[in-house]
């Protein structure tokens, strides 16, 4: 792939002594949008936490735009342009919705994201910028989740569990932002459970199962069968 | 009047009190880390302002422009050589390891400047006064003293809430992992937190040297004191422990006054009485 | 279905062999006065004071979480005390010793619900001021000399024994007696539900719970033993010394500092572990004590780079190279590999 971003050519992850994730290999082009599905506890976060350094890795090879991210620590590798919206958003509590975002962009990475095209993307937010993040509803965290991961004008962005735990109305407002996310040059990593989300945003799917990719295509051309398949493993 | 002058010298040491809480609070707000060394480092910054008034002769008040600068310095090596490697889940590793570095330090004190107790020589200024009443004066010392606790204790809850290091202090403060990913290094943002300590120690080491006699043996109750007024203002409240300072400075003030044996005890029973009474403090931290 | 191949078991091969040294050693020490000169019976009355403490304080702060910066508190409350008792009621300094565990288990129940308000190492400041006060109280206490202390009147020395060998021989086994006696509480706490549930603790404080035992209570009680131990202990070592005041009384550094630190680089969490640290410290002391502050900073450097670089201690150490477990306190599967599993 000549505008290879981010290539992973086999990661193997552990909590302890337990394998969570075996020989992955998975890659992402510039300013394409991909997506991971799977059940739970497939590794799908566990892949997202890999890539950024935040789980002990073995036997790993990770290049991002030609660099080994190999020992280099989880705040150097967001320096060089991967943002991650973890899980749960977890947002800061003790700091207000702009702070927050702040923080995202406290690396002052240059880009098209700044407060008010954050503010612009999700109007809202706008409002919000005083209050503390815990006053929010589940939807406008994310929103100032996704806010502060755009605020380091990242080349690839990752988001964990995009629609978990949100509001349907919601999901379709936040689905509705990613294709300004991603004109910009921005791409995307998005683990979905929700596999029908996934495949109208993304242009390529990834199935993981129990560890292992099972399944990896074009999102067009997968037939609901061989996802099922790989999903469940029947 | 004996009272209320009492009272008020209670109030200003209390100001002294405080600024040897605001170190150790924003440590633990921080890294949730107690330093138990941070009384023996009060003690050793005291001792170095002493040589370095001893070499050149200068004003132990100008001293604090020399030696807060080398205290930050030396807390933020301590803080990535030794400490960063002791943070985790278990709370033990860092309360032994700051256990041990007390011990350490009040004995490399005891060995390189003996047991004698010393004092730093501020001039006239000891000794100005300035009447406030009829048969009531306040000295210019401990004005100052109490002054610049307070501006301190404001500068320090000014970065805290105003800036973007106090951003991310709290950012890291809240959720580490997530701080890493907003492209924060917690060891290097666990250095400044020290260093900023160790700055606000030196301070407080100049004052209490000016104050009093010290030497070696004396950290071990200066921690003390300082997590007294922390407990009694309430975790997580910059202005709560200069209250918690001034309430502990009273209570000694006024155990004084009763029985001069009883200094010491008043001021331990009225933290006691806050823990029973009140355990959150007198001004806990009011958000989220 | 046939029976299960396996069954479970506490001891090894290894705890055997250990049980039976103990009960040599015990047995050896018990003849000191026999075969030991003065100075090898004062050696071994320090060895048995900081190994009785050292297990209590391993009891609390390696088990139960609750790392206690104020335990002199206790040693010298027992000792006062026993300096009360004989001196103002008339009590045989050798009952006194008890009477002092009684007295500090009661006041420390009303204390621990003091100090359990504060968690961590909040905790341990905390107990450190208790420990200030009850020192600050002593130094009060005009009568018993305050704040420069007192001796312990000729008469009621020779009620403990009426010559100095048969006095200094009824103490030796008293010291030995109460340690063992403690070694042998805190191996049994352990062992009990309250200790294994302590143990799940450090794992997790809800499986801890679901466990039926109450971890609140569980800590309290354990607390309660390690008090009324160190205060025991207490009576005993200022019976030793026949004096008594507040600042040997309340030293952090002798009943709390030397305690952690023989914890420590022995191996904290582990019953083996003050046995080790314990030696070692005794060894150290009578080789470089006349070093003053230079030993205690090696001692306080050892301390911290044992917690650096070996967190598990000299014992946790060991225990990994050779997979020793002298008293084991869990149970282990043993599956019987000669039968063959049916179905």
């Amino acid at each position: 792939m000549a505008d290879a971003l981010l290539q992973i050519e086999r990661l193997n992850a552990f909590y302890g002594t337990f394998q969570a994730l075996f020989d992955v290999a998975l890659d992402v082009g510039k300013g394409e949008t991909i997506a991971v599905i799977g059940a739970n506890s497939a590794g799908k976060s566990t892949l997202m936490k890999s890539i950024v350094g935040l789980v002990p890795t073995r036997d790993v090879s990770i290049r991002f735009k030609d660099e080994n991210l190999a020992g280099i620590e989880t705040h150097d590798i967001v320096r060089r342009g991967i943002a991650l919206v973890p899980e749960g958003r977890r947002l800061f509590p003790s700091l207000s919705v702009e702070e927050n975002l702040l923080a995202g962009g406290q690396l002052k990475r240059n880009g098209p994201w700044s407060l008010n095209t954050v503010y612009d993307l999700f109007p809202i937010l706008r409002e919000r910028r005083a209050q503390k993040s815990t006053s929010l509803s589940g939807g406008q965290q994310q929103m100032v989740a996704i806010g502060r991961a755009l605020m380091a004008n990242p080349d690839l962005l990752m988001i964990d569990e995009l629609s978990l735990g949100l509001a349907p109305i919601v999901i379709k407002d936040i689905y509705a932002a990613m294709p300004k996310i991603t004109t910009q040059g921005t791409a995307a990593l998005i683990v979905e459970q929700d596999t029908g989300q996934a495949l109208a945003v993304a242009k390529r799917v990834y199935c993981l199962r129990g560890g292992r990719v099972t399944l990896q295509g074009d999102a067009k051309t997968l037939t609901r069968a061989q996802i099922s398949a790989a999903y469940f493993g029947v | 009047m004996v009272w209320v002058n009492a009272i008020l010298q209670g109030v200003l040491v209390g100001g002294l009190y405080a600024l040897f809480a605001a170190g150790l609070s924003l440590i633990f707000g921080v890294m949730r880390l107690v330093n138990i060394a941070h009384g023996d480092l009060i003690v050793l910054a005291g001792y170095v302002a002493l040589t370095c008034v001893t070499l050149t002769s200068m004003n132990p008040l100008v001293a604090i422009l020399v030696v807060a600068p080398l205290s930050a310095l030396f807390g933020y090596a301590l803080q990535r050589l030794v400490f960063n490697r002791t943070l985790g889940p278990d709370i033990l590793p860092p309360l032994l390891v700051s256990f041990g570095l007390s011990v350490i330090i009040q004995n490399a004190l005891l060995q390189v400047y003996t047991a004698d107790s010393r004092k730093l020589n501020a001039g006239p200024i000891e000794i100005a006064t300035i009447p406030v009443a009829d048969g009531l004066s306040v000295g210019v010392l401990p004005l100052v003293m109490f002054v610049t606790a307070v501006v301190i204790i404001g500068g320090l809850q000014f970065m805290f809430y105003a800036t973007p290091l106090g951003r991310a202090l709290r950012a890291t403060s809240d959720d580490q992992d997530v701080a890493r990913l907003m492209g924060y290094n917690n060891k290097h943002l666990y250095g400044i937190a020290m260093a900023i300590s160790l700055a606000v120690v030196a301070v407080a080491a100049v004052f209490l040297a000016v104050r009093t006699n010290f030497d070696p043996a004396l950290g071990p109750q200066r921690l003390i004191f300082g997590f007294e007024a922390v407990i009694i203002g309430g975790l997580g409240n910059l202005w709560g422990t200069l209250a918690g300072g001034v309430i502990l400075g009273v209570a000694q003030a006024v155990g004084a006054m009763i029985n001069p044996g009883w200094q010491l005890l008043a001021g331990h029973l009225v933290f006691l009485a806050v823990l029973a009474f009140r355990p959150q403090g007198l001004f806990p931290r009011v958000d989220g | 279905m046939t029976a299960p191949a396996f069954t479970i078991s506490r001891a090894t091969p290894e705890s055997r062999i250990a049980l039976a040294f103990a009960v040599l050693g015990l047995l050896a020490l018990a003849a000191g006065p026999y075969w030991l000169d003065r100075n090898g019976m004062r050696i071994v009355g320090d060895f048995m004071v900081y190994l009785g403490l050292a297990s209590l304080w391993n009891l609390l702060a390696g088990y139960a979480g609750l790392v206690s910066v104020g335990q002199q508190a206790y040693v010298g409350f027992g000792g006062y005390v026993l300096f009360g008792a004989a001196i103002f009621l008339g009590v045989p300094p050798l009952l006194a010793v008890p009477i002092a565990g009684v007295g500090a288990a009661i006041i420390s129940v009303p204390i621990s619900y003091l100090v359990f308000r504060l968690k961590g190492a909040y905790f341990a400041i905390g107990t450190w001021v208790v420990a200030e006060v009850f020192m600050l109280l002593a130094s009060q206490w005009s009568a018993l000399g305050g704040g420069s202390g007192i001796s312990l009147p000729i008469a009621i020395v020779r009620e403990i024994g009426a010559t100095r060998a048969m006095r200094e021989n009824l103490i030796y086994w008293t010291t030995l007696g109460t340690t063992a006696a403690i070694l042998i509480a805190v191996y049994l706490l352990l062992r009990s539900k309250w200790g294994l549930a302590l143990q799940a603790i450090r794992d997790s404080e809800t499986a801890a719970e679901s466990s039926g035992v109450s971890v609140a209570n569980a800590k309290r009680l354990l607390y309660v033993v390690a008090c009324a131990g160190a205060a025991m202990i207490g009576a005993i070592y200022f019976m030793t010394k026949l004096r008594i005041s507040p600042s040997a009384a309340f030293s952090v550094n002798d009943w709390t500092a030397f305690v952690i630190f023989m914890t420590v680089i022995g191996g904290i969490g582990r019953i083996e572990g003050p046995i080790v640290g314990a030696a070692l410290f005794i060894l150290l002391r009578e080789t470089l004590s006349d070093l003053g502050a230079i030993y205690l900073i090696i001692l306080g450097v050892i301390a911290v780079a044992v917690m650096l670089l070996a967190p598990k201690g000299i014992w946790g150490l060991l225990q990994e190279k050779f997979g020793w477990q002298l008293f084991p306190v869990g149970r282990k599967l043993v599956l019987d590999t000669s039968k063959k599993e049916g179905n």
